[in-house]
Formats: C-alpha cells, structure tokens, sequence
C-alpha cells in the first residue's frame, strides 16, 4: 500500500477535512506546492486557489477552494487553515462571476490606494474561485 | 381579612417575576443556540492553531520571533473576558474567584500583573477591587467580531513587546456542556508546548522550511494565533453566558412557582380563619338576641 499522511483542512467556519492523504495540493504564496508523506517541516501561506487532496486507492480526488491561510506540514501531518474555504463543489460560479465583476469595477474607478488593493486582493479570490470550478468541470468531463 | 389582601398582592408580584425568568430563560434558550453553533464551528480551527502553535514552540529556527522567546517572568498580563450582562448565574464570578487565587499567587511571589478586560462585567469587577486595566472592549453583542477585539488584543501584545508583561495569560469560560462551565486559564504568549505525545515526535533538532521567509511569515501565522484563539475564547464565553443564564432562570422561575404554592397555603388558611370567625360572630350574635 502506498503510503499516505493525515491531512486536516480547517477554516475559521469549521472543519472542511479530515482523513489521509496520498498527495497533498496547495496554492502557496510562491507557487503550487505538491505535498507527499515524510515532506520535511514547512510553513507558508496560501494564496486564494484550489486545494487537492488525493486519498489514493483509486478513489476520487477531494476539491477544496480556500481564500487564504497558512499552510503547515509535517513529516507525519498536514494542517491547511483557511480564512475562508469550502469545498469546491459548492463554490457559486455565478456568485463568482458577479464578485469580479463588481471587483473589476471598482478596480477601473479606483480612488484611493488602500480601495485599489483591496479590490485586486477581492478580483484575485473571485479569478480563483472560477478557475477552481474550470479544473472540476474539466474533471468531471 | 387584612392579612390575606396582602399575601395577594405578595403573591401577584412573584407572579410577575416569574413571567420575567420564564421570558428571559426562553430568550436564552433560543440564543444559546446559535451561540453554541457559533462556537463549535470555529473550535476546530483554533485547535488546529493551537497544535500547529505547539509544534512552532518545539521548532529551532534561526530567527527568533519576540512570542518564541521565554524572559523571566516578572509581571504576568491577563486578558478577562467576561459577559456583558449578569443574571447568568454564578459564571463571572467562578471566572473572577479563580482569577482572584492566581492573581493572589502571583503577588506573593512579587510579580506584577496588567488586565485587559472584555465584556461589561469584568470592567465594573477590576473598578471595584482596582488592578491595573491597559485596555477594555465592551459591548460585543451576541456575534462578536474579530475586529472589535483586535484593538485590545494589541495593546496587549504591544505590552509584551516593550517588556512591560513578560507572558500573556487568557482568561475565559470553557464551554463543557449547557450545565457546566469551566473557567480557564491558558498561556498565550510566550508559545506553550505541544502535549507529550507530539513532542515525543518532534524530539530531534529541526527547523521549518519557511516560504517566502520565516519573519514574514511567522508574523503572519502568530497574528492569526493570537486573533483566533481570543475569538475563540469570546465566543465560548458567549455560548457559556447563554446556557449558564438559561440554568439560572430555569431555577429561578422553578423558585417562584414553589414560593407561589407555599404562599397560596397561606393564603387560603388566612381566608378560612376569617371566614370561620365571621361565622362565630355571627352566630354568637344570634345567640345574645
């Protein structure tokens, strides 16, 4: 049998996961990280994006879209604590639509330099958000 | 038949108290509720935190964050959090008994001690014994913010940066079940250690790969610590407040019901007493014509 870690994915709304995982997903600050069993220590933060946990066995992968957290491994355990996360299967896209749309609108009549960063902090979760359901349309297809 | 008119009034008035408790215990009820909801949802998180805090504690990084280093502890801060209202039975005052032992502790022992307080009850307790207060948020409502408490939350902090506190304390009600509320007392800087068994674990010399660099980032995961764990602690506290106050109004409607019986007893030999002397007149009346 393949060996696999426990992966808990935890958001300030509740508990989104727990079980083990094969290989582990994540959106980090500086890149997609790919996460197997014995990962040395690490911290970092996550970027709004989609979180992949393969359980192995052949059995599906679970989908997950976080809005930002932080991100801690260890050789035996992987925590995920989101800001924000849900399954991926239950993000709006239409929901996520009218979020960058409205983000984009503020973006184009920026007025004041905290307004402009927080509505690319706001376009960048919505982008997210839709390229997370794109991958799981793509997987079901 | 003086007596009696009295007894009935006594008897209307706790009768209107009654439907007060009864009033206040259904309101509770209902709250407790979402309250308990509120807390059950973020409790995963903030022990994930904790955990992943516990491992940090254990860590041997290159660049010490001010939360990772352990100073002599010559005064101690506490953060109180407390409910904003009172009729919820014995719950602040178990936290502030406690409170009180250790505070005492630590005053043998000449070190000093800094509050900062949250919630109405806790205020109006440190201005009646007096303690130094740094900071005080008031007013939280049934769903308190993160933001409401960050300001008091940082004045704290900043304390413990300037060497003012050497170890931030937290103070708050645990939530066990709607009967019992266990008041606690947990270390929130300098990081406490993980348990036995993951320190078994973690027992060789080692370091996190940090991206993009540990400052950044260890300020950010110790933000977030701080934040998630004091929320944590307001919004047990809250589901505490909601189910100790539904106790404490169940039991006082229950009291006035059984004052009400006993006062109808009462009531009823008075009237008797003065009917059966009404008769006796009477009849005694009739006997002398």
């Amino acid at each position: 049998m393949a060996m696999t870690v426990h992966v808990d994915i935890v958001s300030a709304e509740g508990e989104l996961f727990s079980g083990q995982g094969e290989m582990i997903y994540a959106p980090a600050v500086m890149g997609e990280l790919g996460i197997a069993p014995r990962h040395a220590p690490l911290v970092t933060r996550l970027k709004p994006g989609d979180v992949r946990v393969d359980p192995g066995g052949g059995k599906p992968m679970e989908h997950f879209y976080v809005s930002g957290g932080i991100l801690e491994v260890q050789p035996f355990r992987v925590t995920i604590m989101a800001d924000t996360g849900v399954r991926a299967a239950d993000l709006d896209e239409a929901a996520a639509l009218e979020a960058k749309r409205q983000a984009e609108e503020a973006l184009a009549n920026k007025s004041g330099q905290m307004e402009i960063a927080k509505a690319q902090a706001e376009l960048a979760e919505a982008v997210a958000q839709l390229q997370t359901i794109e991958k799981l349309r793509k997987m079901k297809k | 038949m003086a007596g009696a008119k009295e007894i009935r009034t006594q008897i209307g008035s706790i009768k209107n108290t009654q439907k007060i408790t009864r009033a206040m215990e259904m309101v509770a009820a209902a709250k407790m509720r979402k309250a308990q909801d509120r807390m059950l949802a973020s409790r995963p998180y903030a022990e994930k935190m904790r955990q992943v805090i516990g491992h940090l504690a254990l860590a041997h990084p290159e660049q010490k964050h001010p939360f990772m280093e352990r100073r002599e502890v010559k005064s101690v801060g506490y953060i109180i959090v407390s409910s904003d209202r009172g009729l919820c039975g014995g719950l602040n005052n178990n936290l502030f008994r406690s409170l009180v032992k250790e505070v005492k502790v630590l005053q043998e022992q000449g070190r000093g001690v800094r509050c900062c307080v949250v919630g109405n009850k806790a205020v109006a307790f440190f201005s009646r014994v007096g303690g130094q207060v740094l900071a005080q948020a008031t007013h939280l409502g049934d769903a308190p913010h993160i933001e409401d408490l960050v300001g008091t939350v940082k004045v704290m902090l900043d304390a413990y940066t300037d060497g003012e506190v050497d170890e931030v304390r937290i103070a708050y009600n645990r939530f066990v079940n709607t009967m019992t509320q266990d008041p606690t007392v947990e270390q929130l800087v300098p990081l406490p250690e993980a348990d036995e068994e993951e320190r078994n674990k973690l027992k060789h010399h080692w370091d996190y790969i940090y991206e993009p660099d540990a400052r950044e980032v260890l300020e950010d995961l110790l933000g977030r610590y701080v934040e998630s764990l004091v929320y944590q602690a307001v919004v047990e506290n809250g589901a505490c407040e909601q189910s100790a106050r539904m106790v404490a109004m169940k039991a006082a409607s229950d009291n006035a019901g059984s004052l009400i019986d006993e006062l109808e007893l009462v009531y009823n030999k008075a009237r008797q007493a003065a009917i059966t002397q009404e008769i006796s007149e009477i009849v005694s009346g009739a006997a002398a014509v």
